[in-house]
């Protein structure tokens, strides 16, 4: 694992840890609220997510979770509270952290957000080009690097966007996150819309990528299988706050209604018992 | 600026954390040990290095120590990985001492690509044909934007067809709300245009006309000129520049995200629902706004009679009862629901050609108005040209 996380890491990041748990926090939320006009949709919301982890993200629709999402990435504007990334805090570091800060985070938006002008070999050079000094045929064995490594064949590298299947533009749009080895991605929704052989193919691709590059990944999903199959760690939206955080264990023994309808619904327990009889 | 921040933060981090490299040959023995931070960052500067030792030939055992490597991502893995495959397919021996688990994972993972060959760009080929092939697409997409463009005119005069074949029900509330958007909205805009341009008419005419003691006739010059061709022209361009892009960036748009197509399997028909009411109300829209370019572009000019040659409004209006007539009003007029028609008809040819790209939607909203601009200047002229053969 060490081998993987950077040397200035560890002194970039301020402690911020639980005590007794001396895992390294790398994403640190504290008292957020963020309202639109008179609606709060976040109110004193805090969360840490620690290195190397995968942690699940759910919620009921409209409850939130891709403002909070949009919040972290420094998209949407919060009436108060801090949000540390990686160890800076967005709304006070410089210019130059902040660079620092965006080339180690990558971002799978809900529908892919590839820019449609450019190719699929184009768009994942895009973050390598803006901060890197690469010669053109390194970037370009590295970013076919990236496409083989999200699982697309080689022949969708000179592909536009628009000649993509669902599927395949949330691959491409995974290979651009992560184009720069980014140490925390940020995937939103990133197995809706796939067939459940490619979600599996997905979350398979998400843990290999999590155990062979240290990445930490930060998923909103409500994919039950992804939650029950990758997810380190599981984090309910509700109330504007997180309700629960915890391992699916923890889940399945919660209280709150909410939650308890969720993993323990129809749709949940088949899931469940196959897990089970897999075991 | 940016720029600058930039480099101060990659010339940073490579000082923090380089890439080591060091390389002993014995005879056919290779040995590279590798060390410090072989991460996405860093792997630039000995990416040629890399490369000369992957040329190499004539090494009979490669050995590569990761031991000393301190981070390692993809593509450090990568380069390394390729420099063990090249030296393989070259018949060496290649084996990795030292490699950490995770380094290993990451090799593993990168192994299949190394064996796949890059496909090289393809070569620029000169080809002397080429400026001949696009002038013949250009005339064969000409071609198939007019039938497109007849199309959507044939589709049109037969009525709203909302539901394909059944009914023919017309969208008031539609026509209404687009006569607002680009006639009630395009007031101001033309209003302000067609004064400025009456009152330097006016006041170019005047000061010409001085030298010949006719300075009233600026009277005539304006009266007809505005009359026949300037009101409408002037209006149809701006009409063609703020409707007709709106037009093809609206259906553009829907088309991209495949609005079109819903409205299809729903049951209705797209040129019913979004070109016939954005017709319509352009064909009645453009006449109403050539009236008030006419009076405006008239009063424009008769502040300037006034104020520069001294010709009083009323003398002005007596002037102009006498030499414009209703054929004059009329001549002008009756081009205006052509260029209506040309106008919206181009707007949505080109909305419905916009593909998957953001880029192409640009484009064709450029193409829309540049295309329509030039086609109501070249129709207004087949006007002229006409109604001088009639003698009207």
């Amino acid at each position: 694992m060490d081998a993987f996380s950077s040397p200035t890491t560890a002194e970039n990041l301020s402690p911020g840890t639980r005590p007794g748990d001396n895992r390294e926090v790398v994403l640190q939320a504290r008292d957020v609220t963020v309202s639109f006009g008179e609606k709060t949709i976040l109110e004193n919301l805090s969360l840490d997510v620690y290195r190397g982890e995968i942690l699940g993200f759910v919620g009921g629709s409209g409850t939130g979770k891709s403002v909070l999402l949009r919040t972290v990435l420094g998209l949407n504007k919060k009436q108060h509270g801090t949000i540390k990334l990686l160890g800076a805090d967005l709304d006070e570091v410089d210019e130059a952290t902040r660079m620092t800060v965006d080339m180690r985070t990558g971002v799978l938006f809900q529908h892919g957000a590839l820019f449609s002008a450019l190719t699929v070999l184009e768009n994942i050079q895009v973050p390598m080009r803006e901060y890197l000094d690469l010669p053109p045929k390194l970037m370009n064995e590295l970013a076919r690097l990236k496409i083989d490594l999200v699982g697309l064949p080689q022949d969708a590298a000179l592909k536009y966007p628009s000649e993509l299947s669902g599927g395949m533009i949330k691959r491409a749009a995974l290979a651009r996150a992560l184009a720069l080895d980014p140490d925390i991605v940020f995937l939103d929704e990133p197995t809706s819309g796939l067939d459940p052989i490619g979600a599996a193919d997905f979350d398979d691709l998400v843990r290999t990528l999590r155990d062979t590059m240290g990445l930490t990944v930060y998923m909103v999903t409500h994919d039950l299988d992804s939650l029950f199959s990758v997810c380190d760690r599981i984090a309910v939206l509700g109330k504007r706050r997180v309700m629960v955080d915890g391992t699916i264990e923890d889940m399945l023994r919660s209280d709150e209604p909410w939650v308890k309808s969720y993993f323990r619904g129809k749709r949940a327990r088949q899931i469940d018992l196959e897990a089970r009889d897999a075991e | 600026m940016l720029t600058k921040v930039e480099d101060d933060a990659s010339a940073e981090v490579l000082n923090e954390r380089v890439a080591y490299l060091s390389v002993s040959e014995e005879g056919d023995a290779l040995h590279c040990a590798f060390s410090g931070t072989w991460t996405t960052v860093t792997v630039a500067h000995v990416d040629e290095q890399m490369r000369d030792l992957e040329g190499l030939a004539g090494k009979r055992t490669v050995r590569l120590d990761l031991g000393a490597i301190s981070a390692l991502d993809t593509a450090g893995a990568w380069l390394i990985k390729r420099l063990a495959q090249r030296q393989a397919d070259a018949g060496a021996d290649v084996d990795f001492v030292h490699a950490s688990e995770n380094a290993a994972i990451l090799l593993d993972a990168v192994d299949e690509m190394a064996k796949l060959e890059v496909p090289a760009a393809k070569p620029f080929k000169f080809d002397p044909l080429a400026p001949f092939e696009k002038v013949g697409k250009g005339v064969v997409s000409l071609g198939h934007d007019f039938v497109a463009g007849m199309h959507i005119l044939g589709s049109t005069i037969q009525g709203a067809q909302m539901k394909l074949g059944r009914g023919h029900a017309i969208n008031p509330a539609a026509i209404a709300s687009q006569i607002d958007k680009m006639g009630v909205g395009a007031i101001p805009v033309v209003v302000l245009m067609a004064a400025i341009v009456g009152a330097i008419i006016a006041q170019q005419g005047a000061f010409q006309l001085r030298y010949f003691g006719a300075e009233i006739f600026v009277v005539d010059l304006v009266g007809i000129l505005i009359m026949r061709e300037l009101g409408v022209l002037l209006t149809a361009i701006m009409l063609a520049g703020r409707s007709g892009s709106a037009i093809t960036a609206e259906i553009g748009s829907m088309k991209m995200r495949e609005e079109i197509d819903a409205l299809k399997v729903i049951g209705l028909n797209p040129v019913g629902v979004l070109v016939f009411p954005r017709l319509v109300a352009l064909v009645i829209a453009l006449p109403c706004l050539t009236i008030i370019a006419n009076f405006a572009a008239l009063g424009g000019a008769m502040f300037v009679a006034w104020s520069y040659s001294g010709i009083p409004p009323q003398a002005f209006v007596d002037r102009l009862r006498d030499s414009i007539d209703l054929s004059s009003i009329l001549a002008g007029l009756i081009k205006a629901p052509f260029m209506a028609i040309i106008i919206g008809i181009i707007g949505s040819v080109e909305g419905m050609k916009v593909g998957g790209s953001a880029e192409s939607l640009g484009r064709q909203v450029t193409t829309s108005v540049v295309k329509s601009i030039f086609i109501v200047i070249v129709v207004d002229g087949l006007f002229a040209m006409f109604y001088a053969a009639i003698d009207f």
